[in-house]
């Protein structure tokens, strides 16, 4: 029978299956496993039904622990259930496995395994997540590719239904979950053909129903809880037989033959590698390499984990076999090996008496998604020889440390010559990927092709570098590894900075081609390439193609986006496809993917496509300097005698940066982070703060220019640049002699600073362009209104000279805080940021809150930080933005995990209250150590103000000074020394999403509210999953379409406000900083005054809202006019003093809801897409605003202190 | 027995008021209610090429960008399966509104490039329009381009369009031609049925204190009706076409002056969008008055009738009045 073959990525294919053959789909969002909540979600969305003609109910839960509770619900109940995950969600669902597997339950987990956040978090994939769970109970079933990823997602739907054991399904998150790959696609009668429908109503029949009650779920005591628990052990044993029945019924089915170990390699090997996941296709495809050239070795791919058959592993195993290397891509310290390893040595163990024991090693791979390839794999067989091969060791490292690591041969290389390979760099706003991905569907689809695209990302949410890795040719393609230096068929470089960055030409191979993205034309383009690409061209003899794709995207409407014309140039260049098959193919699929949207978006492309051939350049390279009158240099030098200025690649830091970021940072910035050694990392995740301002990302072409003459000093701009890249400062006018001829300066218009000078001061190596500066300024110049006191110029003409006089601005000093009104927003802009240059989005609606607060006390903030877009941008490597002060103070930063945010802060909170206590009753008892006034003084302090705070850190450098010269003996002095600090005023905030506060965290942080304690929440409220892609929340307002609300949400935004009023014992804000910058300002004051907990709701703006980032403060100017976003402040600490504590700070509406929707496109796709649903929506949304409203108005008067309720002779009235 | 009949674009209408081209047409019960109150026939608001191409690139744009950028967020939107954008929508409308009203609807396009005229002028003749309004604006703001060559595009689409629909043609034209008359006969000889007088330009204003460029929507009063007045009854008779005239149309005072300058039809917009359909009785009572006592029998009776060729003073239309109109005024008079 002949199937369809799809080219598509993991995801989407399990997703298929599961979808397929599931009732109920809780989700939840958790990277790598996200797309396929979404693909359920949208499939039911648009009706798409299962095997048994119904459309699944897909429910977006609060967290992972939610939806395995859902599920566990759902199954009970009788419904077929499934849920995806990954990671700590999956560790979130570990209790209800238990339940779920202890109940003997059918259900599958689809697992995109990826790391647990240990000493840091990260994305990618390894099986630690899912060896967390392999005492549940649940059957673990792994599958190593795009093809085994749906295979086994059904055979695991089948296998669980007749075995009632529950199954994770497990593949490698990125590696797997996001590769797309030419498969063969299951149609719904194999699918059918394995499911067994008596199964299913069995399933039905247990589950609990009140017409044949009965009860699950009961409590044991010691006499039966351990003979019950033995009781399921049939099951177990009977799993692997029926996982093989099901496999041998897909094989006659399908054609495709799996076992529970499958053996691949020399028949008779002696070398033998066991592994399972994507590592374990390397494995093969490298043993299979060496057989074939006589080497005895050979792989067992292990597919069903748990329950571990040693019968049908030892079956596996080749007779001949003397050494066994077991490799695990997870690690668990303190073990005697992983889990894999200690199953291997185990099942050996268990063979019949007398049979040789093979010699068995074991080592980790492929942490987080590490590289693991042939050469490795190699390596691991030669060590395998050696008398004494290295126990538990580790591959593709080089620990320098405990020395694990195995070495291996950089250049060892595997690949057919009939494989094409092509690596495109890519800015991640071009298009690159998009159009890859088209183009690898176009190859895989339409050709007789294998294909294989996997795509690298960034950890940069703005100006982020993309590298996509292509491969197709005639035969299946198994290479879960990135294409390697040296062998790259085409390299295409489609933004021209990169060659300045990175050794972009690594890949290319000797003769293969080069395709670049240049603004200079082929005549003058080869004498602007670093000198390094010059040489690598020449050494590597490669064909250099050119085409200025930003002019012909610009020139067809395409603006920013290159895509279209990179495509059409890579089919024109690769001759994959004849050119005219290949034009008609990527405009059919262009069609097909944008055609929906509209014809205009489809003729922009169509135009674009028929633009670029007439713009493709090949480039003849001088064949040598001489050619080009230039005179040779090795790189790195500077030329002579030049009629061509050469550029040469730049260091990814200054020579001046700390050594650390030289040394470990730098490298990770120019993406050769593999090649650091063990010892160069920190053993505990400790990194230094403020090393951000060592990366140079230079990613705008705009930045904006000071106009010093019409410039009011008013201090917005500063407060609403999300990088930090716009300070100012005020100084004394001596302090301008050294300055370079270039450095502006004015009067400084401030009473507090008479006589001094002012500069506003822009880096430009820093700044994402993305205009809110200019936006925020209130001038506009009389003789030219469309000119302000900053606006946007032309970057790189400037960069050097502006470059100077930020280097310049940052020698000034800061401005002493102690005696200046920070409730003004011009006096509070004087201060230095303490967070900034992060990788946030360009235009971010968070990053300005948060700088705002470390300029107001990051001197003394600690912060806990709930996992989402703000703990990436905040803390993800290589540089992070949490900075010092020029006294060594700034935040101290921290991100547990996403869900306990609120009880991380309380955490810290606790110890500080703690320390202050103790360091309080040690000092009563050391007035002998340290003189009785200082006592007095320390005990009795104010700070409740800078200058209060300022004179206790005085006291407390005095205190701890002459406690050093203590006389140590008793140990008094020691620790109060060790709890000093703690006298001194601490700032303690809890910043998240909405999807932490609102959902996943909300538990925590009402108990947080309740508790009473001084720390200060700010809720950064994007009202979507931002940093997963836009996943409703209960954050989420009526009538926006998010993912998991394709049909725009039904119900309201939750108050979390009101909530938090609720107990009239915290502080609780809602802020806009784009409507009121001063009440932001007001409420971030008083929240951190209030003894208490404090609430502070931040209207957030994102690039998930469908707007122009520029525009994102008119925006939630709106959001504020129209009644959307009511600010308001709730201080309970003016219940003292008799006055309402609740105060509106936002006026009547003045503007129609419409206005402020219908800017943004999570509402206009609604409207666009189903007209009648988005009007009885947004009707809904008005009394939405109308009731909240209302419901303010009503605390407001339920406040009212009863003196101003009524008038004075209205209340005589009454008293007569 | 008065007769109100009058013929436009060959279609034989009740009587000579029509509904122009504004959101009231945008629902089918308010279309309904302009027929129930006496409307001869409506024409439907615009289908705006730029707004259909606008929402497109917009939502691409929009759903497109920060995609494919970051790992954990490959995109931010759910793309749906279906986007109403294009000109469906109004197309679905039109044909819903054929079903709801037995008067003849008129499609109006307002296009911006040669394709988009022409394709979209075919979906309008499909939908089942009974006659098709061109509404030809073009702000030239490059000094480049002359007038020839902007009037030649104007023709060229006119073209096109006719020989691509069946349906009677009609284009809505703007007073600003150096020759009118010429531009008049040219749209005619390229295939338009009749000529609508004229096309109103909504123009910005300024914010003084905000220093911002505003829109600016003002409703037309009686006054503007006399520059249309005055072209119909110069045009009537030289050019062969039937005319309406829109701009000013306010009362049945109005709608006489239109028929007797020359013009088939009377459009009217801004007074219905003030006082709502009933006021289509209201005028066309006060016709039938008006013609009773005047003793009218018939539309056709008056049309033209103070068109330039009909009038005892010809000249009264051209130059020489406008020296004597200026002569006439005399602000201390008053």
């Amino acid at each position: 029978m002949e199937r369809p073959k799809v080219t598509i990525e993991g995801n989407e294919a399990v997703a298929a299956i599961a979808h397929a053959l599931s009732e109920v789909i809780a989700i939840y969002p958790i990277t790598p496993s996200t797309p396929m909540g979404e693909y359920a979600d949208a499939w039911s969305a648009a009706g798409r039904t299962n095997l048994w003609n119904t459309v699944p109910v897909v429910i977006e839960m609060q967290s992972e622990g939610g939806a395995a509770g859902a599920i566990h619900g759902s199954l009970q109940t009788g419904a077929l259930a499934t849920t995806f995950t990954a990671s700590q969600g999956l560790l979130l669902m570990i209790p209800n496995m238990y339940k779920i597997a202890g109940e003997l339950t059918p259900t599958v987990f689809h697992v995109a395994a990826r790391s647990l956040a240990t000493q840091a978090l990260s994305i990618f994939g390894d099986h630690s997540d899912v060896m967390a769970t392999r005492a549940t109970g649940f059957a673990l079933l792994a599958s190593n590719s795009v093809q085994e990823a749906q295979d086994m997602a059904l055979i695991a739907h089948a296998s669980t239904l007749e075995a009632r054991v529950p199954f994770l399904h497990f593949f490698d998150g990125f590696r797997t979950s996001h590769e797309i790959n030419k498969i063969e696609q299951l149609t719904s009668d194999d699918i059918r053909a394995m499911i067994d429908d008596a199964l299913v109503q069995a399933h039905r029949g247990r589950a609990l129903s009140p017409n044949h009650p009965f009860i699950r779920g009961t409590a044991h005591n010691p006499d039966t809880y351990f003979q019950a628990r033995e009781t399921v052990n049939p099951f177990y044993l009977a799993c692997p037989d029926i996982v093989q029945k099901y496999m041998d019924r897909f094989a006659a089915l399908v054609g495709r033959q799996y076992h529970l170990f499958d053996y691949t390699g020399a028949p008779d090997a002696e070398r033998v590698i066991i592994a399972m996941g994507s590592g374990a296709e390397t494995a093969q495809e490298t043993a299979e390499y060496l057989a074939a050239r006589g080497e005895k070795v050979g792989v067992v791919k292990v597919r069903l984990f748990r329950p571990f058959s040693v019968a049908h592993f030892l079956q596996a195993l080749p007779t001949t076999v003397t050494s066994i290397a077991v490799l695990d891509r997870t690690k668990e310290p303190g073990s005697i090996g992983e889990p894999l390893y200690l199953d291997v040595v185990a099942a050996l163990n268990e063979r019949a008496q007398g049979s040789p024991m093979p010699r068995v090693i074991g080592g980790r791979y492929g942490l987080s998604s590490k590289e693991f390839t042939p050469t490795m794999v190699r390596s691991i067989f030669e060590e395998m020889r050696k008398p004494e091969p290295k126990q538990h060791f580790t591959i593709g490292i080089n620990d320098d440390v405990t020395h694990t690591s195995l070495e291996y041969d950089p250049a060892f290389s595997i690949e057919s010559g009939d494989t094409v390979q092509c690596v495109f760099w890519g800015l991640g706003s071009d298009g690159t990927v998009g159009a890859n991905k088209n183009s690898i569907k176009i190859i895989g689809e339409e050709t007789d092709n294998h294909a294989q695209g996997y795509f690298v990302y960034d950890s940069k949410k703005s100006g982020s570098v993309t590298i996509s890795h292509l491969r197709f040719g005639p035969r299946p393609i198994h290479a879960p590894y990135q294409i390697g230096a040296n062998e790259a068929n085409i390299v295409a470089c489609h933004q021209f900075s990169f060659l300045e960055r990175y050794d972009v030409l690594m890949y290319a191979k000797r003769g293969g081609v080069f395709l670049l993205d240049s603004s200079y034309g082929p005549d003058e383009v080869w004498q602007y390439l670093p000198i390094e690409t010059q040489q690598e061209i020449r050494d590597k003899q490669l064909h250099f193609y050119m085409i200025d794709a930003h002019k012909v995207a610009r020139e067809t409407g395409m603006g920013g986006r290159i895509n279209t014309v990179m495509q059409t140039c890579f089919f024109a260049i690769s001759g994959i496809l004849p050119r005219e098959k290949a034009i008609t193919q990527i405009k059919q699929s262009i069609r097909k993917t944008y055609g929906k949207r509209g014809e205009a978006v489809v003729q922009k492309n169509f135009q674009a496509i028929d633009e670029t051939l007439a713009h493709l350049y090949e480039v003849a390279v001088p064949a040598t300097d001489a050619a080009t009158g230039a005179v040779a240099a090795t790189p790195g030098q500077v030329r002579q005698a030049i009629p061509l200025p050469m550029l040469t690649r730049r260091p990814p830091v200054s020579s001046e940066a700390p050594a650390f970021v030289r040394d470990v940072l730098g490298p990770m910035i120019a993406l050769a982070g593999d090649s650091l050694p063990v010892s160069a990392l920190p053993c505990d995740g400790t990194y230094p703060s403020g090393t951000a301002q060592w990366e140079k990302r230079n990613i705008s072409l705009e930045m904006p220019v000071w106009d010093a003459d019409i410039c009011i000093q008013c201090g917005k701009c500063v407060m609403v640049c999300p990088h930090a890249v716009i300070r100012e400062k005020v100084f004394d006018a001596g302090l301008l002699e050294n300055a370079p001829d270039t450095f502006l300066s004015a009067d400084a218009r401030f009473k507090e600073f008479p006589g001094m000078k002012y500069t506003l001061q822009v880096s430009p190596e820093d700044c994402t362009g993305c205009s809110l500066c200019v936006e925020a300024c209130p001038v506009k110049d009389k003789r030219q209104v469309g000119h302000k006191a900053v606006n946007m110029a032309e970057q790189p003409p400037i960069r050097e000279r502006e470059k100077a006089n930020w280097e310049f601005f940052l020698t000034l000093p800061e401005v002493d805080a102690t005696n200046l009104n920070l409730g003004a927003i011009k006096n509070s802009q004087l201060l230095q940021p303490l967070f900034e240059f992060s990788g946030a989005c360009s235009g971010c609606g968070e990053t300005p809150y948060i700088k705002l607060i470390t300029q107001l006390f990051g001197d003394r903030m600690i912060v806990a930080n709930a996992t989402g877009c703000s703990s990436i941008y905040g803390g993800n490597l290589p540089t992070t933005p949490w900075a010092i002060n020029h006294e060594g103070r700034g935040p101290a930063w921290s991100n547990s995990l996403f869900e306990d945010n609120a009880e991380f802060g309380l955490g810290m909170r606790l110890t500080l209250d703690k320390q202050e206590e103790y360091a309080r009753e040690l000092i009563a008892q050391c007035a002998d150590l340290v003189g009785d006034e200082l006592v007095q003084a320390l005990l009795s302090t104010n700070q409740s103000h800078e200058a209060g705070i300022r004179a206790q850190r005085e006291r407390v450098a005095i205190l701890k000074q002459r406690l050093e010269r203590a006389d140590g003996s008793d140990g008094r002095a020691r620790n109060l020394l060790s709890v000093a600090d703690a006298l001194e005023r601490k700032s303690v905030w809890i910043i998240g999403g909405d999807g932490w506060a609102y959902d996943i965290g909300y538990g925590g942080l009402d108990h947080v509210l309740a508790s009473g304690r001084n720390v200060n929440i700010l809720v950064l409220d994007t009202e979507v999953y931002s940093n997963t892609g836009g996943q409703a929340s209960k954050a989420t307002p009526r009538g926006a379409v998010a993912k998991f609300a394709a049909r725009g949400k039904a119900t309201p935004k939750k108050d979390l406000g009101m909530l938090a009023m609720a107990y009239g014992s915290a502080y609780v804000a809602r802020i806009a900083m784009g409507a009121n910058d001063q009440q932001t300002l007001h409420a971030i004051l008083e929240a951190e005054a209030y003894d208490g907990p404090a609430l502070i709701i931040a209207y957030s703006h994102c690039i998930a809202h469908g707007i122009e980032m520029s525009q994102g403060l008119e925006q939630q100017k709106l959001a504020v006019q129209t009644g959307y976003w009511p600010l308001y402040r709730y201080n309970p600490a003016l219940f003292a003093e008799g006055k309402n504590p609740f105060s509106m700070d936002s006026k009547e509406p003045t503007q129609p809801l419409e206005k402020y929707v219908y800017n943004e496109t999570r509402y206009r796709m609604l409207l666009q897409s189903n007209e009648d649903r988005a009007a009885s929506l947004l009707a809904l949304a008005k009394q939405d605003v109308k009731m909240r409203l209302h419901q303010y108005h009503e605390i407001a008067l339920e406040y009212e202190p009863d003196t101003a309720a009524k008038p004075e002779h209205e209340q005589e009235q009454g008293r007569s | 027995m008065i007769d109100l009949t009058t013929t436009y674009l060959g279609l034989h209408l009740k009587n000579p008021l029509v509904a122009s081209a504004s959101p009231l047409s945008k629902k089918v019960d308010t279309v309904r209610s302009l027929e129930d109150a006496g409307a001869a026939a409506v024409v439907l608001y615009s289908l705006f090429e730029e707004q259909i191409t606008h929402d497109s690139h917009e939502l691409d744009h929009y759903l497109e960008r920060g995609t494919h950028a970051y790992a954990e967020a490959i995109d931010y939107f759910p793309d749906l399966d279906h986007y109403n954008i294009g000109p469906e929508p109004y197309l679905e409308h039109l044909q819903r509104v054929k079903e709801a009203v037995s008067i003849p609807v008129i499609g109006s396009l307002n296009g911006i490039s040669p394709g988009g005229w022409v394709q979209y002028a075919r979906f309008i003749e499909q939908a089942g329009a009974d006659a098709l309004e061109l509404n030809i604006y073009y702000l030239p703001t490059d000094p480049d381009l002359s007038s020839v060559e902007l009037e030649e595009t104007y023709i060229d689409l006119v073209r096109a369009v006719r020989s691509n629909v069946k349906i009677p043609l009609a284009v809505k034209l703007s007073p600003f031609f150096t020759s009118l008359p010429n531009m008049a006969r040219r749209f005619v000889a390229a295939g338009a049925n009749g000529l609508v007088l004229f096309n109103r330009f909504y123009q910005p204003d300024f914010d003084l204190e905000a220093l911002e460029v505003v829109p600016n929507l003002d409703l037309s009063t009686s006054r503007d009706l006399r520059l249309p007045l005055r072209w119909i009854a110069l045009l009537y008779g030289r050019i062969q076409a039937d005319f309406a005239l829109t701009s000013g149309v306010h009362t049945a005072q109005d709608v006489l002056k239109a028929m007797m300058a020359g013009a088939s039809v009377a459009m009217t917009t801004s007074a219905l969008l003030q006082y709502g359909p009933e006021l289509v009785t209201r005028i066309l009572g006060n016709i039938e008055e008006w013609m009773v006592v005047h003793e009218y029998t018939s539309i056709n009776m008056m049309k033209g009738s103070m068109s330039q060729q009909a009038v005892a003073e010809p000249a009264a239309f051209e130059r020489a009045n406008y020296m004597k109109a200026l002569n006439s005024f005399d602000p201390f008079l008053s």
